[in-house]
């Protein structure tokens, strides 16, 4: 329990306490509109759907303006620099900004459907009590008109003004109405196209669908400028409701019960959503000025099993290890831009970064350099970033467990190649002392541009004696027999038949369990941090072992789990 | 967006308007609103398009992902033959499917939905597209090839690792450069 506590405790206390918000502002708008005195009139009409209506239109509110806060990515890379002082703990949240943002959004869906159907009841109601099916009080309501008078001022309740209106006419001709259903429209739209199998293998469908939103924001702001919800304002006399309910036909006649007055409620929609809105359009205008900025090609390498490797210089560009950087190729797309992560180290005067052929866009990159002449530029490309994950606290721990799947492998290349970096100028920085690293592959040929960086990191620390500084585990996950047959023929050799190196590589999956028993013994009362970039079921399973394997008791071993996610 | 398989998502705009059609069609039912009957309509539309939608069809390329339960729906799907593989079909059907909802208020955001999904089964359609089942994998039995009685005399002919790796002594016709440079291993 303790561990699961060190794990997941601050997410857990985030989720709880924007759940609370919305509870809260619920019941408070809901007890607000259904027992508030200046509705009596209005609930004559409407019943409960009135409450019904307003209450997730707050929590519609609420979550309308947190929706566009996780996906300003530059505003998170700001946070994160300056909670520097604040823990990691503090810092690993905002890993989770997309969670969040599909939480939201769902929220956003359930309650616009909550708000839809009492709203359609509330229509049906108006123009119910407009033909007097509801009895004389309601009839009477509905019948009060406006005053000529010249303030602009509308003073009747029912927004239903004609007995030949229709649910459908209304909602058409009034801005709520017209609003409504253009933005629920939009809102189902966008969600369809997010679904887990669209975005991932249609990725351009989900974000050109996607920039509906700003239809979305658009209708929300002008959504209740209508002012269809009307409360009864005060007047001189005021008007006895408890008296005058029961005698509709004597209002105006008698002093206690003048003509009612009612005004529709200020639309507050813009004053929530307003800040967001200027925060994202800054966010945007942030991504198109990096995408002016001049990129050069410094090399551009093509590797075996399809990866590209570029490196490139951008003028005044700083990074720090781990972090990605967004790619643009207009040539490409317009609009699209792609996360890479970076592959050098920041001690490095370029950036480099590889890119394996995954989908429409990456492949027409590729096909793209592969029919360039040799030693030309590149196709112009925009650069955003860099913005930085979990990788930047991997000095922070005393001891690392690295572990990258495939091409996950990326951000580590990047540390370890600081590392090597850090070691030949004994940069204090590095509070690491020591560093587990796994990698796990498929194919041989994928190893090579990696495996000649591994080999080089290896006689340095045999020459300065620090073999026991970086312990590094590869496993062939995709070995079948002609693998085994060549290994058994060349076991006796000192170095791996594949790579090369020292370590021997392993076959087969890790035996996570004893990795982590490994690294518990070698290591007692540490602080030991687990990274992960790779497939989501390997991320379950170490997120499992880091919880099963760490300890509270402060003398033993921890185990804290950080995942990239793309 | 040369790869996109349009079905996919005109799949799940289908499902989720069939689900906005129930509940638009509950909400007229229940609130006896003014022309229920079509919300009536709209109940039994929704129903038929969610079932008809729910089994996912197998993609041209890349692996598909079934939904939770969907085989006996894909085997009921399937059995309509042609009437269910033909994406012009369902577009049509669709389309007619839609059109009541549009005469009340209620039904009116299933009935848009429902023709916007209409419209993307047209653009499937129109590229080709057409509905597969996702059937389970039939493993087929492995009989031992008529090589097992000759195995080769020799072993099979392949360059010593020595040679696949880059040699110091001829850099320039590595496939790959490193920022670090490379030399010879001394052990």
């Amino acid at each position: 329990m303790g561990n699961w506590i060190i794990n997941h405790g601050l997410e857990s206390f985030i989720l709880v306490v924007w759940m609370g918000i919305n509870i809260f502002l619920f019941v408070r708008f809901y007890l607000f509109y259904d027992s508030g005195p200046q509705f009596f009139y209005t609930r004559q009409l409407l019943g409960s759907a009135l409450a019904w209506a307003r209450a997730p239109a707050a929590v519609l509110n609420f979550n309308c303006m947190l929706i566009l806060l996780p996906v300003c990515r530059n505003l998170l890379s700001l946070l994160r620099g300056s909670f520097v002082c604040c823990g990691r703990t503090m810092r690993k949240q905002l890993d989770k900004n997309l969670t969040f943002h599909k939480l939201v959004a769902y929220m956003i869906a359930l309650m616009t459907a909550v708000h839809t159907v009492a709203h359609l009841l509330n229509v049906e109601w108006y123009i119910n009590s407009r033909h007097g099916r509801y009895g004389p009080l309601p009839g009477n309501l509905s019948m009060l008109e406006d005053d000529d008078d010249d303030d602009h001022h509308t003073t009747f309740l029912n927004p239903v003004q004609s007995d030949s209106t229709t649910p459908t006419i209304f909602a058409f001709t009034t801005i709520a109405g017209l609003t409504g259903v253009v933005i629920t429209l939009a809102l189902i739209l966008m969600i369809t196209s997010s679904m887990e199998v669209i975005r991932r293998s249609y990725f351009e469908v989900f974000w050109y669908t996607h920039h509906l939103f700003i239809i979305f924001f658009a209708g929300l702001v002008f959504h209740g400028a209508g002012r269809i919800v009307r409360g009864q304002v005060s007047t001189d006399p005021p008007h006895n409701t408890t008296l005058c309910k029961d005698h509709p036909d004597k209002w105006g006649k008698i002093s206690e019960c003048p003509i009612p007055q009612f005004a529709g409620g200020f639309p507050q929609t813009w004053m929530w959503v307003i800040g967001p809105m200027v925060i994202y359009i800054c966010e945007r205008l942030l991504r198109f000025i990096r995408y002016l900025q001049a990129v050069r090609y410094k090399k551009i390498v093509m590797h075996p099993s399809r990866v590209l490797e570029l490196q490139l210089v951008k003028s005044g560009f700083k990074m720090d290890v781990g972090q990605y950087v967004f790619l643009n190729c207009p040539e490409i797309s317009q609009l699209e831009w792609h996360p890479f992560t970076m592959t050098s180290a920041p001690e490095e005067e370029f950036f480099t970064i590889h890119i394996r052929q995954a989908g429409d866009w990456t492949e027409k990159l590729i096909k793209m350099v592969e029919n360039l002449p040799e030693g030309s530029q590149g196709p112009k490309i925009g650069v955003d970033g860099p913005f930085g994950t979990a990788s930047e606290d991997v000095f922070d721990y005393e001891v690392s467990m690295l572990v990258g799947a495939g091409i996950g492998v990326t951000p580590f290349a990047s540390i370890l190649k600081s590392i090597w970096y850090k070691f030949k100028d004994s940069n204090p920085k590095l509070r690491t002392r020591k560093i587990y690293f796994y990698w796990l592959c498929r194919e041989t040929h994928a190893f090579e541009w990696f495996a000649d960086l591994l080999q080089v990191l290896e006689k340095e620390m045999d020459e300065r004696g620090l073999k026991d500084f970086l312990t590094y585990k590869l496993f062939l996950t995709g070995w079948d027999h002609t693998h085994a047959a060549h290994v058994m023929v060349h076991f006796d050799k000192d170095t791996d038949v594949i790579t090369g190196l020292k370590q021997k590589t392993h076959y087969g999956r890790p035996n996570w369990d004893k990795e982590f028993e490994q690294v518990r013994q070698e290591n007692p009362s540490s602080v030991v941090g687990t990274f992960l970039c790779g497939p989501a079921a390997l991320a379950k399973v170490l997120e499992k072992k880091c919880v099963k394997y760490s300890d509270v008791d402060p003398r033993k071993t921890k185990f804290y789990f950080n995942k990239e996610n793309f | 967006m040369g790869k996109i398989e349009w079905a996919m998502w005109a799949n799940e705009q289908a499902l989720a308007s069939g689900l906005i059609y129930l509940t638009g069609g509950i909400v007229g039912v229940a609130g006896q609103l003014k022309g229920w009957e079509f919300a009536a309509f709209g109940i039994a539309a929704g129903v038929f398009v969610c079932l008809l939608e729910y089994p996912r069809s197998k993609r041209a390329k890349g692996t598909s992902v079934e939904r939770t339960g969907q085989y006996c729906f894909t085997v009921c799907v399937k059995a309509f033959g042609p009437l269910t593989r033909n994406y012009y079909v369902r577009a049509f059907l669709h389309a007619a499917l839609c059109v009541p909802g549009g005469f009340m208020l209620a039904t009116v955001l299933g009935c848009v939905c429902l023709g916007m999904a209409s419209l993307i089964y047209l653009s499937a359609a129109i590229h080709g597209e057409h509905w597969e089942p996702i059937m389970p994998k039939m493993e087929p039995l492995k009989h031992a090839a008529q090589s097992i009685k000759h195995p080769p005399q020799n072993p099979p002919p392949r360059p010593p690792p020595e040679l696949r790796r880059k040699r110091t002594d001829d850099l320039e016709s590595a496939a790959y450069v490193n920022p670090i440079p490379v030399t010879a291993n001394e052990s």
